[in-house]
């Protein structure tokens, strides 16, 4: 354009415009960096929230509650081949299988309905099916038909997974671990009316109730048999005990035997438990007979908790209760009740237990589905499956599909969305009352070897240990920190003061790990072998110091005056260490003198008090060398930045240096000193080598000085490696690290809101 | 009376005890370095091995040869209640810590011994000590030097002749680890990554004629270069198998020390003091240099050393552009108010959280769902194993870099406060614009104070263990993350780091009394590092101080 109207200011004006451009570019480099820091700037808070909202969003999942949705509904496979006595789902929750009151078993597909196979268990000519019951849940799969003339079979169904083509493929079929010639129960040829089998790797245990016969009354007959596998032949040849029960049989509705094959309960119709000893086959003994439900009501359902060590009861009035097995005053076993849960207002017709957790669900006699978890006492789903009432129920292994029979010949199968049941406020707050414990109380203990464990979250006794830790740490490092900020910054010369600073700096950058390390593997050992020298320490340095300063006043003035203007640390320091060697001397002989022994002794019998080599008291030691430089440096700071003239003044109007100290200096640098605390408060809370190394990790709940503690981050720093990625476990830890986050996140927001105010404060000043 | 209540009243003895507060940090401070720094240098020093004549428990007497390590002295009353039998005028228990070693033979390498049994107690120059790969340290006398089980050497000259033949296998010894380490290391290595490069192409549909042509050639030509390989080691296995020391224990058994597993043999009772500082030395260098032997108890850190450094240089290179940028965001553009104030809190906020919780996040956030999902996106030929989806060198990095983030703020941030307006103003009447004085001026003249950050976030993640024990460090790394294989710096790998080192060995290992010794000298090396790196970082600040002063003046 400019070419056009002024082609002689051609050459200027091509400058001038490189100029603008080049003027332009500076401009928007200079707009884009101004852009790039504000990002940069507030990063740091983006970073923050992050964090914050990163460890809700694993933890949340923990608190929403199962949701269960019905995903296909189908005629009932094969129904003119009878009425259905179990149903089952394996694994992959895609074969089902229906055992019939005919004999036989039809898989089908879980999905579809489809039937895959039919088999009839072989019952011998002439006999028919008096009583059914599962021996144990689908990874063994054993179920047991009693027979009208005494007998009884054993059928075990197994799943094959094979991955022809890459698709999975599940083969059902049927096996008789213990042949397929009927077992002789009762010889007489009593029919069998109540049955209940488990079948282990080397044993099995049959128990029955026989019908009354014209011979006489019916009664409960045990049969074991050991497999004994003799070094020769190939097959295992089979031993059985038989034994019978004195005890009435006329009652008797469920029969239950735990997975050790060692005890024994059963159930009557008039709401009494029996509970007998039979890990001697050859002679059972009674341990316990009592009645488990309220006056007026029966015992409509009954069924173990995985792991065979609780029975959940469900009564005609809708309650289910947990008993579990809890050792008595005298150590003897009793069953107990230990919780229980109010279901609904009709009976409860069934319970199901999940097969890899403490859950259950129960149907009851309106039709109505509930699943509940045990330990953590939830209700995660209640749902009406159909309008008909349900028949047979089953959920799957995993816990993560259910199927359902109606009276109205309808399957309901639907999937159900149940992740972590074992979490609640309760269970990590409160006391619970686990299995096999005599009473309520707060446990951590997360995994074990076996898989029918129950696992105990309780957050309290690590935030317990924390909070321990950190008290101990704080009893150590506040004193020794708020005096030394006291003198560093107000008495100190100067000279000495630029010394003294970095050193305290240099003390709080020492790794942690240095100092757990030192606690652990020198501290400790040294402590135990001179418990006593440091308690001496304790008292006898203050007088020694004390003695030293009275002393000091003799020295003519000049030379003291030499000497010790804000020097006085320095001229401590042989003191210090001449009344510590004193008192490590003397505490030998003082200690024999006073307890007669060590220390230690004197303390477990007088006190009780047993003493941990790596305790508390280790830990206060390390943690509070490792706290004292942040109190000591911002405590330093706050009152090193107290207003010259306020002192002055006090100075002026005839107060001592100590009084201005306290009424003036302190007072004004209070909220510092306090946001100094906090700070190293926090840092004691979050800190994990420490802990880690310098203590047993054993959470325990237990005040005394001489005993360990295992702490919220010393917890993730041992656990979190070894926990599955989304499980339960996983999730827990990451809320220990988010209740670690918003502890310190409060503490430290605090701190820095007051030293805020106060530097305002200051500046006005 | 009336004095000391004067005294107290005014005030003096207050003023004293807060002194001796002071006091008793400095001590504690000066009393752990010293601790360090005394059992941590003190490890190299070859001690000499004694030989006691001890008279055990049953009344019979024995030989025992060991170092003395450590005395005890119990006083009679513990004693007693540990369960010794003391004599009424015995005040004290003196028992002797041995480190007889000899593993192998007799199942323990330390052994406490009982002062009032030892019957005599001499230091014979026959005796020696053979530090090995395996089974800790023998002590004992050279008998014999077998070649092929033939004896070559015995007597006087058994010991330089076995000096010798040392020599030799050690030779051999470097060759082969050589040998397997770095060529059969690096021929595994591209087998590997032919077996992803098909895996890759398998999956993106490319697999044809030419590539299955290519990659299988390529893998014969490896396969050929390997039985090459193969062959000279086993060549060289025979070499270093051929040799043995035949030596004297303690009982007077005989038994043979092949020299495939010797390290180094040396006679500490007749070292002059020359031998000794250079034993000590030689000690010195093993240890910073070597890698570590014997489940990390015996050997050198070398492999800690490099993960620590590496790991240090990756989150120098991301915490500081971060740090400056949010530093210069509160200092120069920020309006100071109620976004620098939450800016200042969240800052606190991220210095005061546990380092723990950094761990967390970095495992869950940086491992598992940023690196699951490049892995997904990039690695698919090498699922189901995870390249990024597991904790390693990078995600290590960015999680210190995240927790180190404050200290680079806060120093930088100090240092821009400093720097005089004047200076500002001065750049911005000129003419230039705001990124030209924060560039051309501004940040220059801060650059001591971003260093000074820079360091003391340096020496804050070198001696930081806790989140890296979740997002990456490991006991014993089988590879460093830089070798010679392309891309050669590799941010997948898992790493050894320092402070692990020491709670690992100190904590986990199966023989604590013998990993003790080199724990304290890891130890000493670390603080070293960082009370090094800090003094630098005070003493840069000190003297920004002091120059600011005079700009100001």
């Amino acid at each position: 354009m400019s070419e056009i109207t002024s082609p002689t200011k051609q050459p200027p004006s091509i400058k001038i415009s490189s100029g603008e451009l080049y003027q332009r570019w500076r401009l928007v480099k200079d707009a884009l960096a101004r852009y790039g820091v504000v990002v940069g700037g507030l990063g740091v808070i983006v970073a923050i929230v992050l964090i914050f909202f990163y460890l809700l969003y694993v933890v949340y999942p923990l608190f929403i509650s199962a949701t269960a949705q019905p995903v296909s509904e189908y005629a009932v496979p094969e129904q003119a081949l009878g009425n259905t006595l179990l149903l089952e789902m394996e694994e992959q929750n895609e074969v089902g299988a229906r055992f019939t009151d005919s004999g036989h078993v039809v898989f089908f597909e879980v999905a579809s309905g489809k039937t895959l196979l039919t088999q009839a268990v072989a019952i011998p000519e002439g006999a028919h099916i008096t009583s059914f019951a599962q021996g144990s849940p689908i990874n063994e799969g054993a179920v047991i038909y009693g027979l009208s003339d005494g007998r009884a079979v054993v059928v075990k169904h197994q799943y094959k997974v094979t991955y022809p083509d890459n698709v999975r493929v599940i083969t059902p079929s049927l096996k008789y671990p213990l042949g397929e010639q009927p077992l002789v129960m009762d010889e007489s040829g009593a029919a069998l009316e109540k049955i209940a089998v488990k079948a282990g790797n080397d044993a099995t245990t049959i128990v029955v109730k026989t019908a009354d016969t014209p011979q006489g009354a019916g009664k409960i007959r045990l049969v074991n048999f050991q497999k004994e596998q003799s070094l020769f032949a190939e097959e295992a040849a089979l031993t059985r005990t038989d034994s019978i029960f004195e005890q009435p049989a006329a009652n008797i509705a469920d029969i239950l035997i735990d997975k050790e094959e060692s005890n024994l309960y059963l159930i009557s119709n008039d709401g009494q438990m029996g509970f007998f000893d039979i890990s001697d086959k050859n002679s059972p003994a009674i341990r316990q007979q009592q009645n488990v439900v309220s006056a007026g009501q029966k015992i409509t359902s009954v069924a173990f908790l995985n792991g065979d060590l609780s029975l959940m009861i469900g009564d005609s009035s809708g309650l289910v209760s947990q008993w579990s097995m809890v050792k008595d005053k005298l150590n003897r076993p009793a069953m107990q009740k230990i919780r229980s849960f109010k279901v609904s207002d009709k009976a409860v017709v069934a319970i199901n237990a999940e097969q890899r957790r403490k859950g259950f669900m129960t149907t009851d006699a309106d039709g109505i589905v509930g699943i509940y978890h045990s330990t953590a006492e939830r209700e995660m789903v209640k749902e009406r499956i159909s309008g008909a009432l349900p028949t047979a129920a089953v959920l799957s292994p995993r816990a993560n599909a259910m199927l359902v029979q109606s009276a109205d010949g309808k399957m309901h199968f639907w999937h159900i969305d149940n992740e972590h049941p074992e979490v609640s406020i309760r269970s990590l707050w409160q006391q619970v009352w686990y299995e096999s414990y005599p009473k309520p109380d707060y446990i951590w203990q997360s995994s074990s070897a076996n898989n029918d464990f129950e696992p105990k979250y309780s957050l309290t006794p690590l935030v317990f240990g924390t909070l321990k830790a950190a008290f101990y740490a704080m009893l150590v490092a506040i004193p020794l920190a708020l005096m030394g900020a006291i003198y560093t910054a107000y008495f100190m010369a100067p000279k000495m003061r630029q010394y003294v600073k970095p050193s305290i700096e240099i003390m709080g950058a020492l790794p942690t790990v240095i100092l757990g390390f030192l606690a652990g593997l020198w501290l400790a050992p040294f402590m135990e072998e001179h418990l006593s020298g440091l308690f001496a320490m304790l008292m006898i340095i203050p007088v020694g110091v004390m003695l030293f300063a009275f002393a000091w006043q003799f020295i003519p003035k000049p030379i003291a005056h030499r000497l010790s203007e804000g020097w006085d640390a320095a001229l401590l320091v042989p003191v210090i260490l001449l009344s510590g060697w004193f008192a490590f001397k003397v505490s030998v002989p003082l200690e024999t003198f006073l307890f007669h022994g060590t220390l230690r002794d004197w303390f477990k019998a007088e006190f009780g008090i047993g003493y941990d080599q790596r305790n508390a008291l280790v830990v206060g030691v390390a943690m509070g060398f490792a706290v004292i430089p942040t109190i000591f440096s911002i405590a330093e700071d706050a009152i090193f930045s107290v207003p010259k003239h306020l002192t002055v003044g006090s100075l002026a109007l005839g107060a001592t240096p100590w009084q201005t100290m306290i009424r003036v200096v302190l007072l004004t640098a209070s909220p510092g000193i306090f946001s100094a605390i906090m700070i190293g408060f926090g840092r004691a809370v979050g800190e994990t080598m420490i802990v880690l190394m310098a203590t047993g990790n054993t959470p325990v709940m237990d005040l005394s000085v001489f005993q360990g503690m295992r702490t919220l981050a010393a917890n993730i720093a041992v656990e979190m490696p070894e926990s599955e990625v989304g499980s339960t476990h996983y999730r827990v830890l990451f809320l220990a690290a988010l209740v670690l986050f918003m502890f310190t996140f409060v503490f430290n927001t605090l701190a820095e809101v007051i030293r805020q105010r106060l530097r305002e404060k200051y500046s006005s000043l | 009376m009336i004095r000391i209540k004067a005294w107290f009243k005014s005030g003096a003895p207050w003023v004293w005890l807060n002194a001796a507060a002071v006091s008793t940090c400095l001590i504690m401070v000066v009393g752990v370095l010293g601790l360090i720094v005394v059992r941590g240098a003190g490890h190299f020093w070859p001690a000499p091995v004694v030989q006691f004549s001890y008279q055990e428990p049953d009344g019979q007497t024995r030989t025992i040869i060991g170092e003395h390590v450590d005395t005890s002295i119990t006083p009679a009353a513990m004693a007693k209640s540990s369960g010794h039998i003391m004599a009424d005028d015995e005040d004290t228990l003196v028992q002797y810590l041995v480190k007889t070693g000899n593993r192998d033979i007799t199942g323990t390498d330390f052994r406490w011994i009982l002062e009032r049994n030892i019957k005599q107690q001499q230091s014979p120059a026959e005796l020696m000590v053979v530090e090995r790969r395996e089974w800790g340290n023998f002590y004992g006398q050279l008998v014999a030097v077998k070649e092929s089980g033939k004896v070559i050497a015995e007597g006087e000259q058994a010991g330089p002749v076995a000096q010798a033949r040392i020599n030799e296998a050690l030779a051999v010894f470097d060759e082969i680890a050589h040998l397997e380490k770095k060529e059969v290391g690096g021929i595994n290595y591209k087998l590997d990554q032919l077996r992803l490069e098909q895996k890759g192409l398998q999956l993106k549909n490319r697999w044809d004629a030419a590539a299955e042509q290519r990659i299988s050639v390529e893998k014969a030509e490896l396969e050929i270069e390997y039985k090459k390989y193969q062959a000279q080691l086993l060549e060289l296995y025979k070499q270093i198998r051929r040799d043995s020391l035949v030596a004297k224990t303690e009982s007077g058994q005989e038994v043979e020390v092949p020299l495939a597993k010797v390290v180094r043999v040396y006679w500490p009772n007749t070292m002059s003091m020359f031998d000794k500082i250079g034993h000590y030395g030689v000690k010195v260098v093993e240890f910073l240099t070597d890698d570590p032997r014997e489940a990390n108890t015996e050997g050198g850190i070398f492999p800690a050393i490099f993960g620590t450094v590496m790991m240090v240089l990756m989150m120098s290179v991301i915490v500081t552009p971060f740090g400056v940028i949010a530093a210069v965001y509160l200092r120069e553009y920020a309006k100071q108010g109620f976004i620098t104030r939450l800016i200042r809190i969240a800052v606190n906020n991220l210095a005061g959280v546990p380092s723990i919780v950094y761990g967390v996040f970095g495992l869950g956030f940086f491992v598992y769902i940023l690196g699951g999902n490049i892995d997904q996106l990039f690695y698919p030929e090498a699922a189901p194993a995870p390249v990024y989806g597991t904790p390693g060198l990078l995600w290590a990095s960015i999680t210190l870099a995240l927790l180190t983030l404050p200290v680079v703020i806060v120093s930088t941030e100090e240092g821009l406060a400093r720097i005089p307006r004047s200076i500002r103003e001065g750049s911005l009447a000129l003419g230039a614009t705001k990124l030209e004085t924060l560039w051309l001026t501004v940040l220059p003249m801060a650059s001591p104070a971003m260093m000074t950050g820079l360091i003391l976030a340096v020496a804050r993640a070198a001696g930081e263990v806790a989140p890296l024990m979740l997002v990456g460090v490991v006991k014993l790394a089988p590879t460093l993350p830089l070798d010679g294989n392309y891309p050669f710096l590799h941010l997948d790998r898992k790493f050894m780091h320092l402070g692990f080192h020491i709670y690992d060995v100190g904590f986990q290992s199966p023989n604590v009394e013998a990993a003790r010794p080199l724990v304290y000298a890891t130890s000493l090396l670390l603080v070293l590092v960082i009370v090094g790196l800090n003094l630098s970082a005070i003493l840069i600040r000190n003297h920004l101080r002091e120059k600011y002063r005079a700009l100001e003046g």
